[in-house]
């Protein structure tokens, strides 16, 4: 199964929610289960709030986001041009936060509800966040195969 | 997001409806922050019965008044939390330190009772 769509925004609060939306709506193509789909909505929250918060602090931008499903895998790749992050290790740390409130959760999150994610970043150019998922369902599955 | 408050004696009711994000985090703030710093506010009760969507800005926002009314003595009770609503906040450590109930009848029970931790 393969199915790929693309979405492109301004970097305002009130679009937080239907990048979240678009992209379970996208992965219930899969064998998601509800709990996933939230799991899955509850991360790319996190990923376009911080393109918001912290990519463009001062003035909008861009948000681009792909969503694509490539061999039973959900791939979600949050993009902007905003100002990078200067020390990818140190907000990788758990409870990592620049601003009060905030509790470094963002990316825990993204963690702990994607099977993996790979951050990269670039001071003054931009950050990509790309997150994988695979239904637990389908993994089970592959696994038993495996032991037959 | 649509949010209502009521005071009960001691305690600000809040009931929140729709989903608590970065888009609706300010709506939140500006309504909840001067009313639960009234001198009389002890306890907020947050009824988010009817909120589908919670994520880290609105964990933090929550956090903020916790902690705004545990240095004046106060608490900060939660109402109704939607399955999905409580595994986020249950990953994210809140719920040990604030107290949960499944309806604001309970929750006004306990607070009255003095029996809230």
């Amino acid at each position: 199964m393969k199915n790929h769509a693309h979405i492109s925004m301004l970097s305002r609060s009130n679009n937080v929610g239907l990048a979240r939306l678009a992209a379970a709506t996208f992965a219930s193509e899969l064998d998601f289960t509800l709990n996933e789909l939230e799991e899955i909505k509850v991360a790319v929250s996190e990923a376009v709030t911080n393109c918001i918060i912290h990519a463009y602090p001062l003035e909008e931008g861009v948000i681009e986001i792909d969503l694509e499903i490539a061999e039973d895998q959900l791939i979600i790749v949050v993009e902007d041009k905003g100002v990078g992050i200067n020390d990818l290790e140190a907000v990788l740390q758990p409870n990592y936060s620049s601003k009060e409130e905030h509790m470094g959760l963002g990316l825990a999150f993204i963690d702990s509800f994607m099977d993996r994610f790979e951050l990269n970043s670039e001071p003054g150019k931009g950050t990509i966040v790309k997150m994988y998922k695979t239904p637990e369902k389908l993994k089970k599955r592959q696994e038993g195969n495996v032991l037959n | 997001m649509d949010i209502t408050t009521e005071l009960a004696g001691n305690t600000l009711i809040v009931r929140l409806s729709g989903d608590l994000d970065i888009a609706t985090v300010s709506a939140f703030r500006e309504k909840v922050i001067p009313e639960s710093e009234e001198a009389e506010v002890e306890v907020l009760l947050l009824n988010l019965s009817k909120v589908s969507f919670i994520d880290s800005t609105g964990i933090g926002a929550i956090l903020g008044r916790y902690r705004f009314l545990e240095k004046k003595g106060g608490k900060l009770v939660l109402v109704g939390l939607k399955a999905p609503v409580k595994r986020i906040m249950k990953m994210s450590g809140i719920l040990e330190i604030m107290p949960e109930y499944s309806s604001e009848k309970k929750a006004l029970n306990d607070i009255a009772e003095g029996r809230i931790a």
